[in-house]
């Protein structure tokens, strides 16, 4: 089960070459998408670090991007054989691996084809060995590379002489730099990126041969399970380690600071006994009712920032002749994985392995070896698939309590997470509140936008030093990120908008530089950053979702004030020509009828239709998306049917188009879920919401819309990241299409029933004040 | 303070067949199946989502209806023959089911498919003539949190036309 570089090598007869501790050296640090890289053993730098070729001609690809089910797997293998002009049934992947991969950070936030499909990182691997592998056979050949010609792995000259990759490199490896000057295969020359190849992984997936972590088992492994506090903030009074006496098989009650496992040799005995270990705690504080939360959020002190300040707003709101205002809630929700997180760890005196789900392999081997207490080098870290995490679930929690744990037994232990220790404990996707505020012109333009939102915060991704970013290390004693109030400082450097807290529609100027989409010069962008109730972090596409909820309702809202159509509205306030294209394509798709929102039609036994779009700028310049919804809404029950979406996005050259329209129904169809029925509940003490009864998501009997997606081709454009940004524009576009259809609008996600009705029986448009 | 006794029992010698294959093993009879069939017969489709039937990862196919592992103890299967989702094809020959989600692309993370694939076998063989409605109804307790549900019902719909010609 253990992969190590040599085996590759010596499978094929190679020449072992060591990527041990022993050849580090000092490394400058290489920046990879947002995430700043430490350095590890495996030289980024040199081609051997990204690829071998075998004595049969096989290549192995070694990638810090791994794949839980969004395809990058498939997509990696597709541009390793298309640089290297071979078939993929050639090409063999390893993925985040501390031992044997480069350290790529953490595999998030839709930066994977970013960071390895343009021109570093494996992308420049392979075309460097390309080039490399063509300059060998011009030598070996004696013809110029210009008369060489290449197709699976056999170079042939005008001569007819050939070779191949097995020959050339027979079995040694390149001992050479990346070279930055090779260049990728133009997108129009591709045989093999580019088409629709099936997920490598499919057949194991159906046939119930797939090993995922949770299947992962080593000889002599016990089973482990976590007893978590009742709520946030309680701490140990005594644990009765008497009271699981007759629990047969338990190998040891753990014990430490506010940690508490249980070990056992069967997973049922560690069940029982977690279940029945009688612990007293000291309980911890008093929860703010869910109710008012959204107003307790705004009395909170802050950290405060500036995206974006024109510094004429106030002014500019006090001279209009009209100013339109609404307040939006986004609830926090859950990752929910279906299968709650596991790890299986091995942690010996000297040295650990960990089997582990975690999106962060080197980031995870750093925080294991502070909470082991062992050298960096001695631990490693190997990804296994875990169940779909769509960011943050419990995977790094659960890899650091299965090292807990086999460290205090000094044996292998295969930690399961029950359903609630995943629900209760999880890092959410972030609560927050944003207010709006704008002014049209007497040409019915926009001319101010000032926005001001409340965004919960506690711990995040544990990174390379933070354990207590998540439960496992808060339980251990370690504290998360400190959260330090403050006033926002004005606004300075370039215009960036990665959370999307900006609007599409602004200029986005800071000093002379305007590098917003938009067209409106008068706007700003305050944000006050809230000590969360409870821990949150990453759950696909962090906090864009919920600005882009409030931004793009809030255009709807402007728009129907200007009483002017969605569409054309927006295209009057965007400058992106690539956002305007997908806007454009967008309703061509959905054959957009141009004409102002509300437009009540006809009502047949109570059921209203309407129609609406919504766009993003994904994390300002990560992806472009509009989505056209057709929704129906029940007058009379207040159940919301979404129908139909059109999407259309750019996100350059797409590697592979099936995986692609995967990716965005799935954001599509969870993003339903999400603006339907999805939130976290809490009482006075603790989080409610902890099973499938109590957080609700939508079975596969849900009558689910039908998706047409139109991808848009630009030339010579970057690829860019596509698993987040067809479920940013979701939300938006369902809270258009109900306004469209009964003038009603939801500003608070999820659209249950009985916000619904209460947003149908209640006139809710947006405040509108007019200086006397 | 939360203090629950567990049941527990002398383990017991108990046979099972799962998959054509007879297995002997010795455990505490009240051990759900799912732990069995994961931990002492190694095997991988059914798997733990919730441990309280809400989800349907765990399960597997009992005297041809679909049962979650999870909740139903070892020692109430009896001499009836198991089912899991590798019992159904191989990767060589797969199921025609499993053939129809290959040919879809119908699975994302495929932590969900023992649910959703062997509900739908179990509610076929029993029902050649099933409805579109009547599928989506059978599969009213399976979740899939990648939301991959368009791919999986045309799937379904796909191996259940081929059925009925």
């Amino acid at each position: 089960m253990i992969q190590t570089r040599r085996d590759f090598l010596k499978a094929s007869g190679a020449l072992i070459v060591s990527f041990s501790a022993a050849s580090l050296m000092p490394l400058p640090l290489n920046g990879q998408g947002p995430f700043a890289t430490h350095p590890s053993h495996i030289d980024p730098n040199k081609l051997d670090s990204w690829l071998a070729v075998a004595a049969d001609g096989t290549v192995t690809a070694y990638t810090g991007k791994c794949d839980f089910g969004q395809g990058i797997y498939t997509a990696q293998t597709q541009l390793v054989a298309e640089e290297l002009g071979i078939d993929i049934s050639r090409v063999k992947l390893a993925q985040c691996d501390t031992d044997i991969t480069p350290d790529q950070g953490t595999t998030s936030g839709s930066q994977s084809t970013p960071t390895n499909f343009n021109t570093q990182n494996l992308a420049l691997a392979a075309a460097t060995a390309r080039e490399a592998l063509l300059s060998m056979a011009a030598a070996k050949l004696a013809e110029p590379v210009a008369n060489l010609t290449l197709a699976n792995g056999v170079i042939t000259a005008k001569s007819g002489r050939r070779t191949t990759y097995a020959e050339l490199l027979a079995g040694k490896h390149f001992d050479l730099p990346l070279n930055f000057a090779a260049k990728r295969k133009p997108v129009a020359h591709w045989t093999t990126l580019g088409r629709p190849v099936p997920s490598l992984d499919r057949i194991a997936l159906m046939t119930g041969r797939f090993e995922f972590v949770q299947n992962v088992r080593i000889d002599g492994m016990l089973h482990g399970r976590v007893v978590r506090p009742p709520e946030m903030g309680a701490t140990i009074a005594a644990v009765d380690e008497h009271s699981v006496n007759d629990v047969g098989g338990i190998v040891k009650i753990v014990v430490r600071n506010n940690f508490v496992g249980v070990v056992a040799e069967t997973q049922y005995q560690a069940i029982k006994a977690a279940r029945q270990l009688s612990i007293r705690w000291n309980p911890g504080p008093e929860l703010p009712a869910q109710k008012d939360f959204f107003a307790y959020l705004r009395r909170q002190p802050s950290h405060d920032s500036l995206s974006v300040d024109s510094g004429d707003v106030d002014s500019q709101l006090r001279s209009a002749s009209t100013v339109l205002r609404a307040t939006y809630t986004y609830p926090y929700q859950m990752h929910g994985s279906l299968g709650p997180s596991c790890a299986v760890a091995d942690v010996k005196s000297d040295r650990a392995t960990v089997w582990s789900a975690t999106q962060s392999v080197y980031p995870t081997r750093s925080i294991l070896s502070k909470i082991l207490d062992l050298p960096l080098d001695n631990v490693r870290v190997i990804f296994v698939r875990g169940s779909g995490c769509y960011g943050l679930n419990g995977a790094d929690a659960a890899s650091f309590d299965a090292a807990i744990l086999s460290h205090a037994v000094g044996r292998p232990v295969r930690l399961q997470f029950s359903r609630q220790d995943e629900m209760m404990w999880e890092n959410f996707g972030a609560a927050c509140v944003i207010e709006q505020r704008a002014a049209l012109g007497a040409d019915k333009h926009i001319v101010v936008w000032d926005r001001e939102d409340w965004v919960t915060s506690l711990g995040s991704r544990p990174g390379y030093d933070r354990p207590g970013n998540v439960v496992s290390g808060m339980l251990l004693g370690y504290e998360p990120e400190p959260l330090q109030p403050g006033p926002a400082k004005p606004p300075k450097g370039e215009f960036r908008n990665r959370s999307n807290i900006v609007p599409s529609y602004f200029a986005g100027c800071v000093g002379n530089a305007c590098g917003g989409t938009g067209s409106i010069r008068s706007g700003r962008a305050l944000t006050h950053t809230v000590r969360s109730l409870f821990f949150t972090g990453p759950l696909r596409s962090p906090l864009r979702i919920q600005n882009t909820f409030a931004n793009e309702c809030f255009m709807d809202e402007l728009c129907a004030h200007a009483k002017a159509d969605p569409v054309a509205f927006r295209i009057q306030h965007l400058r992106d020509p690539r956002l305007i294209a997908v806007v454009k394509a967008a309703a061509d798709a959905a054959k957009w009828e141009a004409r102002p929102s509300p437009h009540p039609g006809t009502v047949r036994d109570r059921v209203a239709n309407g129609r609406s779009i919504a766009c993003v700028d994904y994390e300002g310049g990560n992806g472009y998306a509009a989505l056209v919804a057709h929704v129906e809404i029940n007058l009379a029950t207040g159940v919301v049917r979404p129908k139909r979406f059109f999407l259309a996005m750019d996100c350059g050259p797409v590697s592979n188009p099936d995986g692609l329209k995967n990716q965005c129904e799935g954001g599509i169809l969870q993003a339903v879920s999400r603006s339907l029925v999805e939130q976290v509940t809490w009482d006075n003490k603790r989080v409610t919401s902890v099973d499938w009864e109590t957080y609700k998501s939508l079975y596969l009997d849900y009558d689910m819309p039908t998706i047409e997606c139109v991808f848009v081709a630009q030339d010579g454009v970057p690829a860019l990241g596509a698993g987040e940004t067809s479920i940013t524009v979701t939300p938006a576009a369902i809270g258009n299409a109900i306004f469209d259809a009964t003038g009603a609008r939801l500003r608070t996600v999820p659209f249950t029933p009985e916000r619904v009705l209460n947003a149908l029986h209640s006139a809710n448009e947006a405040a509108v004040t007019r200086p006397s | 303070m939360l203090h629950r006794r567990t049941v527990s029992a002398i383990a017991k010698r108990i046979s099972l067949k799962v998959n054509s294959h007879e297995h002997t093993v010795v455990t505490d009879p009240y051990t759900p199946l799912l732990f069995v069939l994961n931990d002492e017969l190694g095997l991988r489709g059914p798997r733990y989502g919730c441990g309280m039937a809400q989800c349907g990862a765990c399960t597997v196919i009992i005297d041809g209806r679909a049962v979650r592992s999870c909740v139903m103890s070892v020692d109430a299967v009896g001499a009836a023959e198991i089912t899991t989702l590798e019992g159904l094809g191989t990767p060589e020959a797969p199921h025609p089911l499993q053939q129809a989600f290959i040919e879809e692309g119908a699975a994302q993370c495929g932590f969900c498919l023992s649910g959703v694939i062997l509900t739908a076998k179990a509610l076929l063989d029993g029902n050649p003539k099933a409805s579109d409605e009547e599928i989506r109804d059978a599969l009213g307790g399976i979740l899939c949190r990648c939301f991959t549900h368009l791919r999986m019902i045309r799937a379904i719909r796909k191996y259940a036309e081929a059925k009925k010609a």
